[in-house]
Parts: C-alpha cells; sequence; structure tokens
C-alpha cells in the first residue's frame, strides 16, 4: 500500500479542461503522470457507463473535467455531467466502491495552473483512499 | 408508460449471492423511456453489480440482453438461445416482463430489478407523474382530460374535498389538486355546466375489484 500509485482516469472536455492542460504543459507546470486523459468533445458526452467501466476495468479513481458554469459550449453538457456524476457516486457508494473516487471538476480553457492542481489533488486524495477493491478481484469472463 | 425504478443495490446484490453466472434482461418499451431498466441501465447494472461482487473476491458472469418487449412472448423467445447458459435471470422489466420470463422459463430462477410504480408521463425530462389507474372505465369525457382515479387523493368522482388549497392538495402542498385542475380545464373549454352534474358511483368491478383482467378479443384470437 505504501508503494501505491493511483491510476485515474480523467475525462477532459475539448473546450476547456484538455486545452488546460496544453496550457500546464505550456506553462512547463508538473502534475502527477497518474493522470490518464481522454478527450471529450464535451463533458456531458460522458455517460454513466463511461465511469462505471473505467473503474470495473481497475482505475482507482475517475474525474470528469468540463467547462465553467455558464461557459458550455454546447450550452449544459457540464451541467448534465455534474447531475450524472452525481448519480454515479451515489450508485458507488451503495455497493461498497466509494463515491469519493468520482468527482466533477469545473475549468476554463486558461486554467493551467488549476489543471496541475486537479491532477495533484486528486492523486494525493485517491492515494489516501487507497486501491480500488476491484482492481485486483479475479474477472468474470463475461460475453456481454 | 409504465414506470418503474431500480431496487436498492444491497437487495439485488443479496438475491443474486448464490449465483454465478445471470441474465441481465432489459426492455426497449417503458422502462426505456423512463430509464429505468432500457440498455442503458442494463449496462450500468451489469457494471455495478460486477464490482459488487469483485469486491467480495467473488466473480459474476453477466450476460446482458435488452428485448424489444418482455411482454411478449415473441420476444421473451429470443433468450431461448441463451438461458441455458445463466443460473439465474435479473429482469429490467416491469413486472409483467419480469413474469414471462418466468412462465416461459419455469425452471429458471427469475429476480426483479426494477420496482414497478405507476401508470403515467413524463412531465418534464426526468420527472414522471400517475396519470392512470386502469380502472376499467374512463370517466376522461366527463372531468376535462383529467383523471380524478389517478390524480385525487381521494379518487372522488365529484371533488374537490375540504382540504383543497389554492390548488393544491392537503396531502402534500406540492401535489396539484386534481379537481381544481379539473375545473380549470372545463373552464377553459367554457364547460362549466359540466361540473354541475353529478358522476353516478363508480363501479369499481371493471377495476381491481373483479379481480385479475383479462381482455379476450375475439376476432385476434388464434
Amino acid at each position: 500500500m505504501e508503494n501505491f500509485e493511483p491510476t485515474i482516469v480523467a475525462f477532459c472536455c475539448h473546450y476547456c479542461a484538455y486545452t488546460a492542460a496544453d496550457m500546464a504543459g505550456s506553462k512547463r507546470l508538473c502534475y502527477p503522470p497518474n493522470v490518464k486523459i481522454i478527450k471529450v468533445p464535451c463533458s456531458g458526452k460522458v455517460d454513466a457507463i463511461h465511469i462505471m467501466k473505467a473503474l470495473e476495468m481497475g482505475a482507482d479513481g475517475v474525474y470528469v473535467a468540463g467547462c465553467l458554469e455558464g461557459d458550455c459550449h454546447f450550452k449544459s453538457g457540464n451541467i448534465d455531467a455534474a447531475k450524472r456524476v452525481a448519480y454515479i457516486k451515489k450508485l458507488l457508494d451503495e455497493i461498497g466502491i466509494g463515491g469519493e473516487r468520482v468527482e466533477m471538476i469545473l475549468m476554463s480553457a486558461g486554467m493551467g495552473e488549476r489543471f496541475a492542481q486537479t491532477a495533484a489533488d486528486m492523486t494525493e486524495k485517491i492515494r489516501k483512499l487507497g486501491p480500488n477493491p476491484v482492481k485486483f478481484a479475479p474477472k468474470a469472463n463475461n460475453a456481454a | 408508460m409504465i414506470t418503474a425504478e431500480r431496487k436498492p443495490m444491497e437487495e439485488l446484490i443479496e438475491c443474486l449471492a448464490p449465483y454465478h453466472r445471470i441474465l441481465l434482461v432489459g426492455c426497449n418499451e417503458c422502462v426505456t423511456v423512463c430509464s429505468a431498466g432500457g440498455r442503458k441501465e442494463v449496462g450500468i447494472l451489469s457494471s455495478a453489480l460486477q464490482m459488487a461482487f469483485m469486491k467480495e473476491g467473488k466473480t459474476l458472469e453477466v450476460k446482458e440482453m435488452t428485448l424489444e418487449r418482455q411482454c411478449d412472448p415473441e420476444y421473451v423467445e429470443e433468450l431461448v438461445t441463451h438461458i441455458d447458459q445463466a443460473e439465474a435471470v435479473m429482469s429490467m422489466a416491469c413486472g409483467c416482463g419480469v413474469q414471462e420470463i418466468a412462465r416461459r422459463f419455469k425452471a429458471k430462477p427469475v429476480f426483479p430489478a426494477v420496482n414497478t410504480t405507476f401508470m403515467g408521463a413524463s412531465e418534464r425530462q426526468g420527472v414522471w407523474a400517475e396519470r392512470c389507474q386502469g380502472c376499467g372505465e374512463c370517466v376522461l369525457g366527463l372531468t376535462g382530460g383529467v383523471c380524478p382515479i389517478a390524480r385525487c387523493s381521494k379518487q372522488l368522482l365529484n371533488g374537490p374535498c375540504g382540504g383543497s388549497t389554492n390548488g393544491k392538495c392537503e396531502v402534500d402542498s406540492d401535489m396539484d389538486c386534481a379537481w381544481q385542475l379539473i375545473w380549470d380545464r372545463l373552464k377553459a373549454l367554457g364547460i362549466e355546466d359540466q361540473y354541475e352534474k353529478n358522476i353516478a358511483a363508480k363501479d369499481w368491478r371493471t377495476g381491481r375489484g373483479g379481480g385479475p383482467r383479462k381482455i379476450i378479443r375475439e376476432d385476434l384470437v388464434k
């Protein structure tokens, strides 16, 4: 557990967080390599099943990063995403995985520092929580 | 549509505890529309169940299927090629779908994943409200298209009662008084006179009062 390095999946909106990650890179800001970025056209594109599958496949934490309130390129994708994240948090609490492994983060394209800080904060938080309990469990041979 | 809500995960996990391979079956009709048991919900529940099992060091093999209609034998028949591989079936359809699977596959345990709630309509995205109780003798033509059986807490046929305040029901201040809605609608239609007519006592035998019901259409029966 002491050497536990969490794997974190970050679904990043093309219009804000993904660009903010670029900004962080341009500014030579350091952030933990634990965060694996998946670029999405809008945070509203992230469905509940995407978050569930990430965790089922062994991610220790997941966050969805969308635009600041009122700034969504598609009007309300970030609000929709936040509601889905809240739904998944409850479901994860119900099955004992822990809703705190999933978060919704808002930022703008210019917030390179916030992107780097979020990645660091989330990594630290998940490191404290420990590995996803399903990570090392035997997997069923699903035909689905 | 028939509306439903997923049961608590604890209950679902408990009833599946003895099994390792299940068939999780959704329905493309009402429960898809009310986001309780369509293809999407099948995927999410499948993932949640597997994670819950993995957490306990167990495995659960889930075959996901979503039928066009679980309440029709033609579609339930599609499970034939998969049923033998499963130790049990969990259905995300309404009670009709669950029972149809149980009737067709007598040797297979079937569990409901949702609580079937009511026949309703979408008020807005994510909100469904009860609109019909299937009483078997529709009075909507007399009540301006607002059902006093499904929407009046007391099922009054000649309302409102004294509990109607500012258009709301005394049962819940967020609940519309059905008879206020009926009056408003009759007024809008310019047929307030209709309100003065007494609606005769209802024959509840057309509803559940007569036991389980059946419709037989002689022109269609084969």
